[in-house]
């Protein structure tokens, strides 16, 4: 935690939970999470099954709802108030491990739905932001597909597109190449290095664990609703403080 | 001893080669289809029977011996055959009811319009914008010329309309009312304030739990003690009013469960785009919603259309009670048969033409997943 700490003061935080809590009826599923993410720094999230990655980021855009503690984005703090949670939400776009694109819409018509209808961005200019974003994530001529006929890793850049249609200062990846056949895990990684490189705050839960070398600043280890671990790549994987992240990384190392 | 295996393989040595040829000739058919064994030989012997019995019969009553065409009950009479002579006798009272007989031109119209531009939205690549507002226009032209008053059409009440113009006004009433009704009541049912939820539960459920007929004489005569002294709504809107709320109640269960089909990450991601409820509603979960309710919201609206045949017992004259009146007519009384027969290939036409359309939505969609 104190690599967080010193991030933050160098750069100004752009997402703080602050001794957050959540239980689902009687499981206590965040324990104390205390989390703070810079502004343009990647954090990586990873921990066994059930342990709570996934709840961790689906509060940070209030997907779910956590009890106690603060969670803050941008400075809006997280409450009850639907206005903030819109505001949040505009901030912050998400991407899910199935992808979540709309089935009955086409490539076009998915990602320029959320700018026309929320933020009455003009048609025209919206296609053109898709046009432009379809080409970053390397998939410019399927704009009147539907979804149904791209293969998984095509879906998952465009459902990365249409994140990036709002252009959020915050991106959540939920484990967004777990549902890939190996060969298209690349293509959507690379999509992911591209979009870190060019400076977007990112929090991804992934068990990529050479991405996670690759561009994270802070690798967060989760077990049982809680934080275990936190560090910097390089001291995260060669010499990592606890026990059960040393266990965890010789499970899945192998 | 150690077990020895006597599990084997052989490799094989074959080039791909085309199916063996299926020996059908139609006798082989005959046989594994009708003569199986002796249990099917003789359900087919008795099927034949059966058919031998009747079927001449039918035809010499309803061909041969029918009598087609004459102004004379008597010429019935003296036939042995069916009298379709009824019909163009009749038809314009059975087609009509009550509808003044100069103005029946304005019930052909409406007649026309309401099965063309049915006939047109089954058209897959007119679905759009344009159709509903072709409807919009089809509705106003309807009830300009049904109630007139305008344009030098003289006005008729609807205590005036009948045949088949209000079968089928109705039926297009409570389909088109019915089906936003359902979806806001299949909504409300899941909404997260417990007063709607319950209102619209409890709305279903009672309407689900009574007979059509019940409903229909609750409009016709309990609508009015709940009225304000003075105030009276005509008997078309009550019953128009009633079957609507009946077939909203039962397209409220369809979108259920469509509703229940969608998974959660859809509205996850559309809340993630920004889109606010209705947002969400009308353009990510309603439309894949009523994609895949369509064909059991079909059965509904079939349903709902033979349902219009209830209008009668409140005293409505659909095209069932117009035609029970046509055939009062002391002369022609004993032709009800024909007259009845007349009647319901129009429905049966009219339902299997629904059902068909049902069936290739369901297999285009199919097809398109
Ligand atoms: N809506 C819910 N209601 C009740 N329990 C839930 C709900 N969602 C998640 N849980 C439970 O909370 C715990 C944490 O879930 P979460 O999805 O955050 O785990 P995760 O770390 O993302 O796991 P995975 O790697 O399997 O995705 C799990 O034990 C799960 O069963
Ligand atoms: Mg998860």
């Amino acid at each position: 935690m104190t690599d967080t700490a010193a991030n933050a003061s160098t750069h100004e935080p752009i997402v703080e939970l602050r001794g957050v809590n959540k239980w689902f009826d009687d499981f206590h599923v965040l324990r104390d999470i205390n989390l703070t993410v810079g502004r343009g720094e990647k954090v990586v999230i990873c921990g066994p099954s059930g342990s709570g990655k996934s709840t961790v980021i689906r509060c940070i855009n209030r997907l779910e709802e956590h009890q106690e503690g603060d969670i803050l984005v941008d400075n809006v703090e997280l409450t009850g108030d639907i206005r903030r949670i819109d505001a949040v939400r505009r901030k912050v776009g998400m991407v899910f491990q199935s992808f979540n694109l709309f089935p009955h819409l086409s490539v076009m018509d998915n990602l320029t739905l959320g700018p026309t209808l929320a933020q009455g961005v003009p048609q025209q200019e919206a296609e053109q932001r898709a046009d432009e974003l379809l080409r970053r994530v390397r998939i410019p001529d399927q704009a009147r597909k539907f979804p149904g006929q791209l293969s998984g890793g095509q879906q998952q850049r465009v459902a990365i597109a249409r994140a990036l249609m709002l252009r959020p200062q915050v991106m959540l990846f939920d484990e967004p190449t777990s549902a890939l056949d190996p060969e298209m895990i690349h293509e959507v990684l690379d999509v992911m290095t591209e979009l870190a490189e060019a400076g977007m705050t990112m929090i991804c839960v992934t068990h990529e664990m050479g991405f996670a070398r690759k561009v994270a600043d802070l690798v967060v280890f989760m077990d049982a609703g809680e934080v275990v671990e936190a560090a910097p790549p390089q001291q995260f994987f060669e010499d990592p403080a606890s026990e059960r992240t040393r266990l965890f990384l010789s499970q899945i190392l192998h | 001893m150690a077990p020895i295996c006597i599990s084997s393989a052989k490799p094989t040595h074959a080039p791909p080669r085309p199916p063996p040829q299926r020996t059908d000739s139609w006798s082989h058919w005959l046989r594994r289809n009708f003569f199986q064994n002796a249990g099917s030989a003789v359900m087919t012997a008795l099927a034949l029977w059966a058919l031998f019995v009747t079927v001449p019969r039918l035809v010499r009553w309803a061909f041969v011996n029918a009598v087609w065409y004459t102004q004379d009950a008597a010429d019935c009479h003296a036939a042995a055959g069916a009298c379709w002579a009824i019909v163009p006798e009749k038809y314009r009272v059975m087609l009509f009811g009550t509808f003044p007989y100069e103005e029946h031109w304005r019930g052909v119209l409406v007649i026309a319009i309401v099965l063309g531009l049915s006939a047109l939205s089954t058209i897959r690549r007119l679905w759009s914008y344009w159709l509903c507002v072709a409807w919009l226009v089809a509705t106003a032209a309807v009830f300009t010329l049904l109630l007139g008053g305008v344009f030098g059409l003289r006005p008729i009440g609807t205590h005036e309309w009948g045949g088949l113009p209000l079968t089928l006004v109705m039926f297009v009433g409570t389909v088109v009312g019915g089906i936003p009704a359902g979806i806001l009541l299949a909504l409300g049912r899941r909404s997260k304030m417990p007063a709607i939820s319950a209102l619209c539960v409890g709305f279903i459920e009672i309407v689900r739990g009574l007979p059509l007929v019940t409903v229909l004489f609750m409009a016709s005569l309990m609508f009015p003690l709940f009225m304000p002294e003075g105030v009276t709504i005509d008997k078309f809107l009550r019953a128009q009013i009633a079957m609507t709320l009946f077939f909203a109640a039962y397209a409220a269960e369809v979108v259920r469960g469509g509703l229940q089909a969608i998974p959660r990450g859809q509205y996850e991601a559309a809340d993630t785009v920004g889109l606010n409820y209705w947002q969400k509603m009308t353009r990510i979960i309603l439309p894949q919603v009523m994609r895949i309710v369509l064909p059991s919201m079909m059965n509904e609206i079939i349903r709902a259309f033979k349902n219009t045949t209830f209008v009668g017992i409140i005293g409505l004259f659909d095209v069932l009670r117009a035609t029970s009146t046509a055939i009062q007519d002391p002369v022609w009384v004993r032709y009800s048969i024909e007259a009845y027969l007349f009647i319901f290939i129009l429905y049966f036409v009219l339902c299997f033409a629904m059902s068909k359309y049902s069936e290739r939505v369901e297999r285009d969609l199919a097809v398109g997943r």
